[in-house]
């Protein structure tokens, strides 16, 4: 469903991403780990349009889809998360859901100004939406709190449930666990797996947290200064040389 | 009439960039447009003036009124950015500038009286002759001034302490704060220094042009803004490049377009420069950070 | 109406709320740009130049009727703020703020020189068409079409473009197309107040919609919470009246204009309604319905 063919990007001279090859199945989670710096989420950048990659190219249930502006990247049905949560802080909790169902929604200026029953009744159903997702998040009591007053954790949630209001195939989570207390990973844990056999959706995620993604990923590739060094199933990954040597470390 | 047309031009430029030095400075640090910066030049010319007419040299009287200003500059910082810093939008202290500019326009106003005051010929007006191009010992002296001015101000930026921690401030002022570097007095000092230029930069726009009046400070500041903006804001550099450039592009559009359309030459090329240039000649391209 | 309300009311009262309205409709206009969408504009009065210009030369030289005249106005200020929409794409803050300015200096200069505009005389005895019942009416209208604006799906992606442009991306939101909007909503809005101030001064001339006409405005949207319909229109009725009320200090009057400003940013730094939250009032409102 998710190609990359060997994707290069350069900044200035240094090479974030040396030849990047990927392919992410339909119905996979699959996990995308390495060192800090290793080009994570330089890849995830690449993939939603916001960086155009200097070599290879992004393809996307077969059409290639770099080059795009990131707005039509997520109009195809990608969604995404931010590592360094980027909600929109003074919109309240159910609003932030709300925009991110912009993609899949139509009313225009006249629509919306005169309140045509078109209008209205997207709007019924974008609320209703909303509210499913907020309510799958544990959100519903706080949809008119300001975003930026939710905890770490309650955030990272919220932009997981923006996400999904887009509707869409692919979803790229961003070290979803970063900040989290152990009870809230699990319930993060249950929450990628529901969303993904519920709306039979594909996802690929980065974290660092390895029992998370050891646990829940079926297939993980490994990045270290910006080229693949393995991929493959977990018990693949855990056993790979290069791999302990560079990231797992030596096991205890 | 060409040479002597940009010589004009040079001149006008670099009283742009004497002000625009003092918006871009304070831009660098602490990302405000400093809107009172225009009035704090226009008070520079009538505290030049004021001493001028008490009898003073004109250099003391430059010097009298760059002093007044420096402490004129802190005071406006203190009393209305400082309280707003950090606990309010970069807008809300836009506003609070706007404020500073309509009291201290006002206040000149009520001070001085009558709309415009003439300044005496305090520098001789006499020509001579370049090859082909006439000369002012007025201009030859503001130039010159101008020149020491932004020289002097380059060492400082470049080797004194103060002003590698202005540049350490510039890059990022949390960081600075956590280095040690007492932020609030290096936001002080830059206020200072931003308005002791712009009180010199009204002194010669006095002297050169005769005249000072209290709302002088609205269309000097917009077009040194303007000019900090061209050469890219922050950029101290730049800003002296785009008041420069800006005050020659005008003194040109007055001599060959036509003098009725002058200001909107001034902002029409600025416009157009944005849009092939949009971080302005010197400015420094924002990469996205995501 | 406005006959029968003179019955009642001093003309010096009816004429302030007369500008409050048309105020509240400038004001309005550049709350979607700037207070929503967040793109700082600084040349709003050169919408309302245009707007004041195209649609006293209609009345004066084509006798076109009043509506069609406040229409035209408004149009061909939006078509201008479509224009100066395009440049967002590229530029961003404090650029965008100087190419608004640049603009309404431009335009300023321009009807210093243009013929059939009276140069820097201006133009005088523009019909004074605008009436107070016609203001309120337009200010009913402008309000409640803002109020739907704001709380539909292009309404929360311009507050979402102001809050965070990457994210909005992100959702599938055209940042380009909307900005392009909000700057042409707003400019159209300018425009419409524009015309209607020209249609009430009877006298028109090019510094009328100098800078700091576009700073007063501004103020307002600032003053009383950016991106607040409820603010905004308290911005627009306290610097409406302010001026008025200070004119015991006489000449004194923007001494405490520029010191009023000062201080209410220091003491209310997210404006007056910036910290008044509709959603608290609502989220009260919803509790003690449960609650009942």
């Amino acid at each position: 469903m998710l190609e990359l063919k060997h994707i290069s990007q350069e900044f200035g001279g240094l090479r974030a991403l040396d030849e990047v090859n990927l392919i992410v199945n339909e119905g996979q989670i699959y996990g995308l780990i390495g060192p800090n710096g290793a080009g994570k989420t330089t890849l995830f950048n690449i993939i939603t349009g916001i960086y155009q990659p200097t070599e290879g190219g992004v393809y996307f249930q077969g059409q290639k889809i770099d080059g795009n502006p990131p707005h039509q990247v997520a109009r195809m049905g990608i969604g995404r998360t931010f590592q360094n949560i980027r909600l929109f802080a003074k919109l309240s909790v159910l609003d932030n859901v709300r925009v991110g169902s912009h993609a899949v929604t139509q009313a225009g200026l006249f629509g919306s100004i005169l309140g045509l029953p078109v209008v209205r009744r997207e709007e019924k159903q974008i609320l209703h939406k909303s509210q499913t997702l907020l309510e799958m998040v544990g959100l519903q009591d706080k949809r008119w709190e300001y975003a930026e007053n939710l905890s770490y954790g309650e955030q990272r949630r919220l932009e997981i449930a923006r996400a999904l209001a887009l509707q869409p195939t692919l979803l790229l989570l961003d070290e979803p666990a970063a900040g989290m207390n152990a009870t809230e990973k699990q319930e993060l844990m249950s929450l990628i797996y529901y969303i993904q056999k519920e709306m039979k959706l594909t996802i690929l995620l980065v974290e660092h947290d390895m029992n998370l993604v050891m646990s829940i990923c079926e297939r993980i590739a490994v990045l270290d200064y910006g080229r693949k060094i393995a991929d493959g199933s977990p018990e693949q990954i855990k056993n790979d040389e290069r791999v302990i040597q560079s990231y797992l470390g030596a096991p205890a | 009439m060409f040479l002597e047309q940009l010589l004009n031009g040079i001149t006008l430029g670099s009283t742009y960039a004497l002000i625009a030095l003092g918006y871009t400075m304070v831009y660098g640090i602490i990302q405000l447009i400093n809107f009172a910066h225009g009035e704090v030049y226009m008070i520079g010319a009538f505290v030049g003036l004021f001493l001028v007419a008490m009898g003073a040299n004109i250099f003391l009287a430059l010097l009298g009124a760059m002093l007044f200003c420096m402490l004129l500059g802190m005071t406006i910082e203190r009393v209305a950015y400082r309280p707003l810093r950090g606990k309010s939008s970069r807008l809300s202290a836009l506003i609070s500038a706007i404020g500073v500019s309509i009291f201290l326009s006002t206040l000149m106003a009520l001070l001085a009286q009558t709309n415009t005051r003439s300044y005496p010929e305090v520098i001789s007006n006499r020509t001579f002759n370049l090859g082909s191009l006439e000369l002012s010992v007025l201009q030859i002296s503001i130039l010159a001034v101008a020149a020491i001015l932004m020289i002097g101000l380059q060492l400082m930026i470049q080797h004194t302490r103060l002003g590698k921690a202005m540049r350490a401030s510039s890059q990022d002022l949390d960081a600075s704060y956590l280095m040690g570097i007492n932020v609030n007095r290096i936001i002080s000092a830059t206020f200072a220094i931003g308005s002791a230029l712009a009180a010199a930069g009204g002194v010669m726009v006095g002297v050169y042009y005769h005249a000072v009046w209290p709302y002088m400070g609205m269309m000097a500041g917009l077009k040194a803004f303007a000019a900090a903006i061209l050469g890219g804001i922050g950029s101290i550099p730049g800003a002296m490049v785009g008041g420069i450039t800006l005050g020659v592009l005008e003194i040109m559009g007055v001599a060959y377009i036509s003098p009725s359309y002058k200001d909107a030459i001034a902002f029409g090329i600025l416009i157009i420069v944005l849009l092939i240039r949009p971080q302005g000649l010197f400015g420094k391209k924002i990469v996205k950070k995501v | 109406m406005d006959a029968f309300l003179m019955q009642y009311i001093d003309p010096y009262y009816l004429r302030i709320l007369v500008l409050i309205g048309i105020n509240i409709i400038l004001a309005l206009g550049l709350n979607i740009t700037t207070g929503v969408t967040g793109q700082l504009s600084m040349g709003h009065a050169g919408f309302m130049s245009l707007g004041a210009y195209t649609s006293a030369i209609l009345s004066l030289q084509f006798a076109a009727p009043f509506w069609a005249a406040l229409l035209c106005g408004a149009l061909v200020a939006a078509f201008f703020g479509f224009l100066i929409g395009i440049p967002t794409l590229r530029l961003e803050g404090d650029y965008l703020a100087m190419v608004t300015i640049g603009f309404a200096e431009i335009v300023r200069v321009f009807f210093l020189n243009f013929e059939p505009g009276g140069k820097a005389v201006g133009l005088s005895g523009i019909p004074q068409n605008t009436t107070f019942g016609i203001v309120l009416l337009l200010v009913i209208i402008v309000i409640f079409f803002n109020a739907r604006l704001l709380k539909s799906r292009l309404g929360r992606s311009m507050y979402a473009i102001r809050e965070n442009e990457i994210a909005a991306e992100a959702c599938g939101v055209n940042i380009t197309r909307i900005k392009v909007l909000a700057f042409t909503i707003g400019a159209f809005l300018g425009g419409l107040g524009g015309a209607l101030y020209a249609h009430y001064m009877f006298f028109i001339r090019p510094q009328d919609f100098a800078f700091m006409q576009s700073i007063e405005l501004l103020n307002m949207v600032i003053l009383g919470g950016m991106g607040s319909i409820p603010g905004t229109i308290l911005g627009a009725i306290i610097l409406t009246i302010a001026p008025e009320l200070l004119r015991i200090v006489a000449e004194y009057r923007l001494l405490f204009y520029g010191a009023l400003l000062v201080l209410l940013m220091i003491f209310r730094p997210n404006g007056l309604l910036g910290d008044v939250r509709i959603y608290d009032l609502r989220k009260r409102w919803m509790n003690k319905e449960v609650g009942a």
